[in-house]
């Protein structure tokens, strides 16, 4: 076989794997953004959107109670769930609405798994003017029945998937359905690093401002580098976010989390880096949890926003090449950590979030004093409390 | 070269869809022998996939309902092995790149060639990627179909020129399914393509009646059906094949 090398790869991942319907679309996105990411217009209006509307930049918070408690590393937190709509989803979204807008797009589509990037697309659209249709499997419109009804409220019509495990990815399967049928007008506004070319590299360069602040505001408060960065992983976007103006910094180590549900060693997983094997799905090449003859398992996590069976393509590379390494951590680990910063920096992470908010509380007692770790909050937990409550056992109602 | 073009020798072509293993082996095996018996002159074999994002709902039922009765890739091959020693028409598989790729895509591509099937059609794989699997597809001589969309515009001259077998074009925006009218201006989509080859044009997607096979027959060289033949395996399960068998006779009569 020939190793071609081609736009939109990282490493053998990423590519276009798509139906011919859409790669008109795909080929308009690609050379739209190919323009406007060097239209000092465009970043102008972008930098407004995220400073006067999103509440960026956000605060890279020294949680000392923490590190205290930790007896060991530094832990700051970078406080994406401080944003406008509670999570890093508003960044992309922000980036993506504003590109569909100047390509004369006047409808949002978007999947969503916890509701964050629903909500988030939800919000763009009633700020830009634009219709917005959110598909969601409908296992999550009722884990997280509030953010359903935030969207409703921003005038979105949420659209319950019912198609296969009903969860995140049969939404982003409809989503793709629903844009075959409808490309003049409407924009898919993805959520994540994942997807085909050009979504992985326009996800994760709107995202990319996550790790352009971390690096600006710890020289600031440090002086120097973090020692490790970490975030929670499903389709990673926030993961690559915080990674990426790192990536050459070889002296600071990435770490992805992931979902590992009941454990690794069980079926009801959705750690993909350490479970699945190479595939080709959603339009890209990399990761998947998937059966012998390739398809797509039923994977499992507490959090909706986690529960994908595939990764993006530039984490499945930054992997294969050492440069990031991908933990699992489980449900239990998750809800912990989860009760654990709330009780002890008063801050309520999003169950995603508390992945790595978990695995801070592994390492960073293992760690020098003097070294310092970085823990993205990708999002705040209110929209979490009912389930959690429920997997303690105890029944609220929203 | 493979067979495909024996099926656009005598006249227009009709080409049903059928999903492998819904609702199990033997009634697509019988569904298979109907479709031979009324006049089918190719066989699109659907290898189900869990996740078919460019189908529509009735097929993606029958998926469901395929992978729920326990259907595999190695029980297809199995299937095509007994259809050949009855069947002589051209078959080729519709299904997905992950389905080919986790199996190994040469050990995939050669078993197509060693029982018998003579092309390959993957929703997911457009132009830009078919490097994934074209070299298997020519060392082993199975065509790896093309397919081009009302969307596909400036791409249609460089699709058609690579074209093999015969070149799948898509009538319709969406996903695959019953449509009640079909608006694309397939005319002027078609005289591209011939401007480009001579590989045969067959349409497919949203047709399902005999006045809609005729309409499409005058423009193109065979008509697809799937959703409509899928459907009565939805309704009539095991006792679909011979309502397969008549409604196919209807639809190869409108054509010829």
């Amino acid at each position: 076989m020939k190793n071609v090398t081609k736009e939109g790869r990282f490493g053998i991942h990423g590519g276009q794997y798509i139906p011919e319907t859409l790669m008109n679309a795909v080929n308009e996105l690609t050379k739209a953004y190919e323009f406007y990411k060097n239209d000092p217009e465009f970043q102008k209006e972008l930098s407004d959107l995220f400073n006067n509307y999103a509440n960026r930049p956000s605060l890279l918070y020294y949680a000392e109670k923490m590190t205290k408690d930790l007896g060991g590393a530094k832990i700051y937190l970078k406080r994406e769930d401080l944003n406008h709509t509670g999570a890093h989803k508003i960044n992309n979204v922000l980036g993506q609405a504003l590109l569909a807008k100047k390509m004369g797009k006047t409808r949002l589509i978007a999947e969503t798994g916890a509701g964050q990037h629903g909500v988030a697309t939800a919000t763009a659209a009633a700020l830009m003017g634009m219709e917005c249709v959110v598909f969601m499997g409908e296992e999550d419109t009722k884990r997280q029945a509030l953010n359903v009804y935030r969207m409703r409220l921003l005038g979105a019509t949420v659209i319950p998937v019912t198609t296969g495990t009903k969860t995140l990815k049969d939404a982003v399967s409809e989503a793709m359905r629903e844009w075959t049928t409808r490309v003049e007008d409407t924009h898919y506004c993805l959520g994540s690093v994942m997807g085909p070319h050009p979504f992985p590299t326009i996800v994760r360069d709107f995202q990319a401002v996550i790790s352009k602040e971390i690096k600006e505001q710890m020289l600031e408060k440090e002086g120097r580098l973090p020692d490790v960065v970490m975030a929670c992983v499903g389709g990673g976007s926030n993961a690559i976010g915080s990674f990426y103006h790192f990536i050459d910094d070889k002296e600071v180590q990435l770490i992805g989390c992931e979902a590992a549900g009941r454990g690794i060693d069980t079926f009801e997983t959705a750690a993909t880096v350490n479970t699945g094997k190479l595939g080709i799905f959603h339009g890209m090449k990399s990761y998947f949890c998937q059966d012998e003859y390739g398809q797509i398992a039923p994977v499992y996590s507490i959090s909706a926003g986690l529960d994908y069976p595939g990764v993006g393509p530039e984490h499945a590379h930054l992997h294969d090449i050492g440069r990031a390494s991908y933990v699992p951590v489980t449900d239990d680990e998750a809800v912990n950590a989860f009760e654990y910063l709330s009780r002890t920096e008063g801050i309520i992470p999003a169950i995603e979030s508390s992945h790595a908010i978990a695995h801070a509380m592994k390492i960073a007692p293992t760690m020098d004093k003097d070294k310092i770790i970085v823990v993205t909050v990708s999002g705040r937990g209110d929209k979490d409390c009912a389930a959690i409550a429920r997997y303690r056992g105890e029944d609220i109602h929203e | 070269m493979s067979n495909i073009y024996k099926a656009f020798e005598n006249g227009k072509a009709f080409i049903p869809f059928i999903t492998c293993g819904d609702p199990d082996t033997d009634t697509t095996y019988n569904a298979v022998l109907e479709a031979v018996k009324n006049g089918a002159d190719l066989i699109e074999l659907g290898i189900p996939f869990s996740d078919p994002t460019a189908e529509g709902p009735v097929i993606q039922g029958a998926n469901i309902r395929a992978l729920a009765g326990g259907i595999t890739t190695d029980k297809v091959f199995d299937l095509v092995r007994k259809i050949r020693k009855e069947v002589t028409i051209p078959l080729v598989f519709m299904t997905y790149a992950n389905v080919v790729f986790s199996y190994g895509s040469e050990r995939f591509i050669k078993t197509c060639s060693e029982i018998g099937i003579d092309g390959l059609i993957i929703p997911d794989i457009p132009y830009e990627e078919k490097e994934e699997f074209e070299p298997f597809c020519a060392q082993y001589d199975v065509d790896l179909i093309s397919m081009i969309a009302p969307t596909s515009e400036d791409r249609i001259a460089m699709i058609a020129k690579e074209a093999k077998g015969f070149i799948y074009v898509v009538s319709s925006m969406g996903v695959t399914g019953m449509r009640s009218g079909i608006t694309t201006d397939l005319n002027s989509v078609i005289g591209k393509i011939r401007e480009n080859t001579d590989v045969p044009c067959a349409i497919g997607f949203g047709i399902s009646n005999p006045s809609q096979a005729k309409d499409m027959s005058k423009l193109a060289d065979g008509v697809i059906v799937g959703s409509a033949i899928v459907k009565l395996l939805e309704q009539y399960g095991t006792d679909a094949p011979s309502k397969i068998g008549s409604f196919i006779g209807e639809m190869k009569d409108a054509i010829r």
